[in-house]
């Protein structure tokens, strides 16, 4: 193994320049990837940052010569210690990939081949690219396998990817990857579809790969955290091109490029919570057109008359720069454009909507007959109360039945057990014309903008069903106005109505999807992770939107998420959830900064923070959340938590209040607090 | 003057509708954008529109084979006029010299004499046995040696037909065209036009020979009544089409309807229509088809007074084949209709509509069925072929057509046992092998483009 430090001296592995990579049509290609300049040191670690869309992917594709097939690499060099790779012949090309540079992908799920067994596939990557090691791969296997920190390899050697986690999965990835001990290792949003504590293990797994290994890592993401926490240095892609690029220290101290500052600025936090975000207008311009002047200058603030006479010039050295006409001193940017908002309302004594022992089982049939076997306990005894003009946020990992929660709350899913009590009425016993008439007062928006709304209807028709299913908006004149000011409530012009949603951009259709939940009324939305497949700039719209919604109409919000910096800017109340059940709960300030329950704590100290100071102290959560199906006997997280104790396997603990309205359901923290008091 | 009575069969009217929803289903692709890409990307494959100006020559004959009527025979006693009791088609009338030169048995293709030995009367009394000239092939011959002069003189002059008129319609068609045909020629998002340019100068050309050549040989000789083959040909294509595109028309909207039904509701409404077409798909489809045939054929011997002509029961008989057919293949659309809704009723946006209490019935029609639509084109489009083909294997086994009915089956099965004669009598096969397999061909190059770009899947590797 090569030393384990950066050799800041030596000549870099990896040294792209000029690199221009065209997809589509030659005569109006996509310009993925205009001229890049990259180079990378062994044992260095160099992230590029930036939106969807900015060409970060095709830059890893085009090193690796996988381009889809209307893909070409136009123009530039690529150069593996010193050799060029855009130059060799596609064999020689097949014992490079996977040999000295690895690659791991966003999707572990899809990168396996489902009907071979991990153990094979790997091994195979081993008798491709390790000689040594090519009649007898399987105990080099193994040796992958505990060097990525699979546990008990032996027996995992045998399994089926779909017997895997997605975090094993993708440690598999990583150790198929390291088969050909390669120099430099390509991730692509490596972590991206996992949750935030497995996503802790991965970057620590890599980061000690490296240490061990001395490999360079080119690591993509469009995450701030992540670049905090993994960067030696940092790359920032715009529109196909590098628009900054810099120690990653300095660049969290003192981003130059006004789109750098930007997205730093349109990041939430809890210390934003009065004023709106920082939002960058427009998006990403399409790249099948030519750039005579600077790409971001529509969407800059700082934008002078010299940005529009000529392309910016690269100020600073090629490791340590900016492309931009404006000295620093000279980028004049608005922040907090928007004006304060009103803080939210004080808690009412009575709630909007209550659940009380909120249950959703789905049963496993099995066999000829259909018998049910058991039962999948999605949501098992959820207590919630939702107060008017109020943001209450359910926090949890994929699985936790976050979700099932919000549906059964809406009875899309009928619960199959406990209360849902709404202005009276109780949700759970009502069926057919009165609980559809009802539906108007609570409603629902979706994750994924794009399967959220009808491909095959106009935007108009969209946000009209509400209003012609429930009756409600007059006339079709009298709709397609109340449509239209819809519409401009959520800021899009009134021409939307006579396009698809295909033409609309993520952010976009998401604020349509809120206009069609307005148009009935409501007085309750949930919120389904509305800005998770969004960029942080127009995740930063949609947050604005939400809130100065909330204010102007006094609406009560639901909010399912899994990301805890959008909590701590929304929510004005938390609960945790684990399992099917709610582990704690209380005001976002108290819970987010003295978490009493260790999954809360473990949960916030896997965030990432956008900050290389920031030391965190991780809270290793081994393995990953059992099956709900199957809970686990006492505590359901004892198996994964670092303090449990042995009553913690005995029976689920009580929910405590630790203070006013601050409740946890954890033996270890009941016992820790001075006044523990039984609310059940 | 000679006047007409126009006729309407069963099939006749069930065409009529298919076109009129054809119409309908342009006019509404039209306006809508989701609809227009996908026919866009049609039209840019070269395949696709060479295949579509076969298929269009196809649907244009099937097409004049459709528009029935009797003609006038006469006047009666109060100065009514009087129609023929056998139904015409425009077809015939365009055919009339095919269907008036009837010859005595057999003839080759190109043939000046029977292909059967005849005792001949000679003139000066006597007789003797040979092959007699035949009454109309190659009859302006003075000395049938001169024929195969008379045929490449025809020929050439057949070519030379269709080339003109390929010059002229190109001309017209281009007439228009900013820089004229240079850069039409030239413009290589013409690629597809040009492409349909050239088949139909090939069809223009064969369109030329058939002028020139038809009238006067039997360019595909004749089968064992005499009657033209080139003729029986060109009548089998409308029973293809019939078959190829109304069992679709029958059958769609019980495969439609249960299979998104099925998907959407699940449970007892899930359990019953699976059970249903579970079972049917388990009885053998011939079985089925040969049941239903037979009965129909002993309803019609029972009830012969009921038709007015033996046209009516060939063509209510090729009604049923047609019915009994879609019976016997919705199964299959309807699973993967069921599978498609089954994907779909999970989707955000059909939650979301859950949500606003929009009702079942407007939600299957406004989220589900359009957004399923594509699957039952492709459905359509592929099955085509296969049923065109069906017809034929249908037909050989007595099951099929009428044997009144021209059909690519019949033709077959009525050439099969002149196979073991020898020498063979190839051609009345040959032709329907042909006539079937240019149709088929193209229908399934277009169904393959069609599917690829309606298939969403497709689309996002490409």
């Amino acid at each position: 193994m090569t030393q384990p430090q950066v050799q800041s001296d030596s000549a870099p592995v990896l040294e792209v320049r000029g690199l221009r990579t065209h997809l589509g049509p030659a005569r109006q290609p996509v310009r993925a990837v205009d001229g890049v300049d990259l180079s990378l040191r062994r044992g260095e670690t160099l992230v590029l940052v930036g939106e969807s869309g900015c060409g970060k992917s095709m830059i890893a594709l085009s090193l690796m010569r996988l381009l889809p097939p209307t893909g070409r690499v136009v123009d530039g060099e690529v150069l593996l210690d010193g050799r060029s790779l855009l130059d060799l012949p596609e064999v020689a090309m097949r014992r490079e990939r996977g040999g000295r540079i690895g690659m791991i992908f966003q999707e572990p799920m899809t990168s396996l081949n489902p009907v071979m067994t991990v153990g094979r596939q790997v091994a195979e990557a081993v008798q491709l690219h390790d000689p040594a090691h090519a009649g007898q791969p399987r105990a080099r296997v193994l040796e992958l396998f505990r060097q990525v920190g699979i546990p008990d390899p032996e027996r995992r050697l045998d399994e089926y990817p779909h017997q895997l986690s997605g975090g094993m999965k993708q440690r598999v990835m990583i150790a198929m990857a390291l088969a050909g001990r390669p120099d430099v290792l390509i991730a692509d949003e490596p972590t991206t579809a996992l949750d935030v504590t497995i996503q802790a293990q991965v970057l620590d797994l890599l980061r000690a790969l490296q240490r061990e290994t001395g490999m360079a890592i080119l690591l993509i993401t469009h995450d701030l955290g992540v670049v905090a926490e993994m960067a030696d240095r940092v790359g920032v892609m715009y529109a196909g091109q590098l628009v900054e690029s810099g120690e990653v220290g300095d660049f969290f101290r003192r981003p130059r490029h006004p789109y750098s500052r930007k997205l730093f600025a349109a990041l939430p936090d809890a210390g934003k919570r009065d004023r709106g975000l920082d939002v960058i207008p427009g998006m990403v311009p399409p790249l099948n057109q030519d750039f005579p002047l600077c790409r971001f200058r529509d969407r800059c603030e700082a934008a002078q008359a010299v940005c529009g006479e000529a392309p910016p010039p690269w100020r600073g050295g090629a490791a340590d720069g900016y492309r931009c006409h404006l000295a620093v001193d000279e980028i004049r940017l608005l922040h907090a454009a928007t004006p304060p908002l009103r803080p939210a309302a004080p808690a009412a004594d009575r709630p909007l909507m209550r659940a009380r022992g909120l249950q959703m089982h789905f049963p496993i049939r099995r066999g000829v007959l259909r018998r049910t076997v058991g039962h999948v306990r999605a949501v098992d005894g959820v207590d919630l109360a939702l107060y008017p003009g109020r943001t209450l946020a359910l926090v949890g990992e994929s699985g936790c039945g976050k979700t099932t929660v919000g549906k059964a709350l809406l009875q899309l899913l009928r619960p199959t057990g406990g209360t849902v009590e709404y202005d009276g009425h109780e949700l759970t016993r009502l069926r057919g014309e009165p609980l559809r008439r009802l539906r108007r007062a609570f409603q629902i928006i979706f994750q994924d903008p794009a399967s959220s709304m009808n491909p095959r209807m106009l935007v108009g028709d969209i946000v009209a069903e509400g209003m012609r299913a429930q009756g409600i908006g007059g006339d079709r004149a009298a709709q397609r106005a109340r449509v239209a000011g819809l519409l401009a409530q959520v800021g899009l012009p009134e021409s939307a109505m006579q396009r698809y949603p295909h033409e609309f951009s993520g952010g976009q259709r998401q604020r349509i999807a809120i206009a069609r939940a307005l148009a009935v009324e409501p007085r309750l939305i949930v919120c389904d992770e509305p800005t998770s497949a969004l960029d942080v700039s127009v995740q930063a719209q949609v947050l604005n939107l939400l809130k100065t919604l909330q204010a102007e109409l006094g609406l009560s919000y639901l909010f399912i998420t899994h990301n805890i910096a959008v909590v701590a800017y929304l929510a004005d109340e938390v609960a945790v959830m684990y399992l099917g059940r709610i582990v704690e709960q209380g005001p976002v300030g108290t819970l987010l900064n003295t978490p009493a329950h260790p999954y809360t704590e473990a949960l916030l100290r896997a965030v990432p923070v956008p900050d290389p100071a920031h030391q965190r102290e991780v809270l290793r959560l081994e393995g990953d959340m059992p099956s709900p199906a199957n809970p686990p006997l006492g505590c359901h997280f004892h198996e994964r938590c670092p303090r449990a104790e042995a009553r913690c396997r005995e029976a689920y603990p009580p929910q405590v209040e630790l203070a006013p309205g601050h409740r946890v359901a954890c033996w270890v923290a009941a016992q820790g607090s001075s006044m523990p008091r039984m609310v059940k | 003057m000679m006047g007409f009575q126009p006729v309407i069969l069963a099939t006749d009217a069930l065409i009529y509708l298919l076109v009129i929803l054809a119409l309908a289903f342009a006019w509404y692709t039209r306006r809508h954008a989701h609809l227009r890409a996908p026919w866009r990307r049609v039209a840019a494959s070269r395949t696709a529109m060479g295949a579509l100006v076969v298929i269009a020559v196809y649907v244009v004959i099937g097409l004049l084979d459709t528009l029935h009527f009797r003609p006038a025979s006469g006047e009666d006693a109060q100065g009514h006029a009087r129609y023929a009791s056998e139904v015409q088609s425009v077809l015939d009338l365009l055919a009339t010299p095919l269907v008036a030169h009837r010859e005595k048995t057999y003839s080759a293709p190109f043939a000046t004499h029977l292909y059967t030995r005849e005792t001949i009367e000679l003139p000066g009394g006597g007789q003797v046995r040979d092959f007699p000239r035949l009454k109309w092939g190659g009859a302006h011959l003075g000395d049938p040696a001169r024929r195969a002069g008379d045929i490449a003189w025809r020929s050439a002059a057949g070519v030379a037909l269709g080339a003109a008129a390929w010059l002229l319609w190109m001309a017209l068609a281009l007439r228009r065209h900013p820089g004229g045909w240079r850069a039409w020629w030239a413009d290589p998002g013409r690629a597809p036009m040009r492409t349909a340019a050239w088949v139909w100068l090939v069809v223009l050309i064969l369109a030329g020979l058939v002028l020139t050549l038809a009238g006067v040989y039997h360019i595909l000789g004749t089968d064992k009544v005499g009657e033209d083959v080139f003729y029986q040909s060109l009548k089998s294509i409308r029973t293809g089409l019939v078959i190829g595109t109304l069992t679709t028309l029958v059958m769609l909207p019980a495969a439609i309807l249960l299979g998104i039904m099925a998907g959407y509701f699940r449970g007892w409404v899930d359990d019953v229509i699976q059970y249903l077409y579970t079972t049917l798909s388990s009885v053998p489809g011939v079985l089925l088809i040969a049941a239903a045939v037979l009965m129909m054929q002993i309803y019609m011997n029972n009830h012969q007074d009921e038709f007015n002509s033996l046209t009516e029961r060939a063509d209510l008989r090729l009604l049923f084949l047609c019915v009994i057919l879609g019976v016997t293949s919705w199964t299959s659309l309807c699973r993967l209709l069921r599978g498609e809704t089954l994907k779909l009723r999970q989707l955000e946006y059909v939650q979301a509509a859950q949500a606003f209490g929009v009702g079942h019935f407007t939600t299957l029609m406004r989220h589900i069925l359009p957004n399923v639509m594509h699957i039952v084109l492709i459905v359509v489009v592929l099955d085509f072929s296969g049923l065109v083909l069906a017809e034929a294997v249908l037909s050989y086994i007595n099951i099929g057509v009428d044997p009144n009915t021209n059909s690519w089956g019949n033709m077959i099965n009525s050439a099969r046992l002149e196979l073991a004669r020898e020498p063979v009598v190839w051609w009345s096969l040959a032709a329907a092998f042909v006539f079937m397999f240019v149709l088929v061909l193209a229908a399934n190059l277009f169904a393959d483009v069609v599917r690829d770009a309606f298939d969403p899947r497709l689309r996002e590797r490409s």
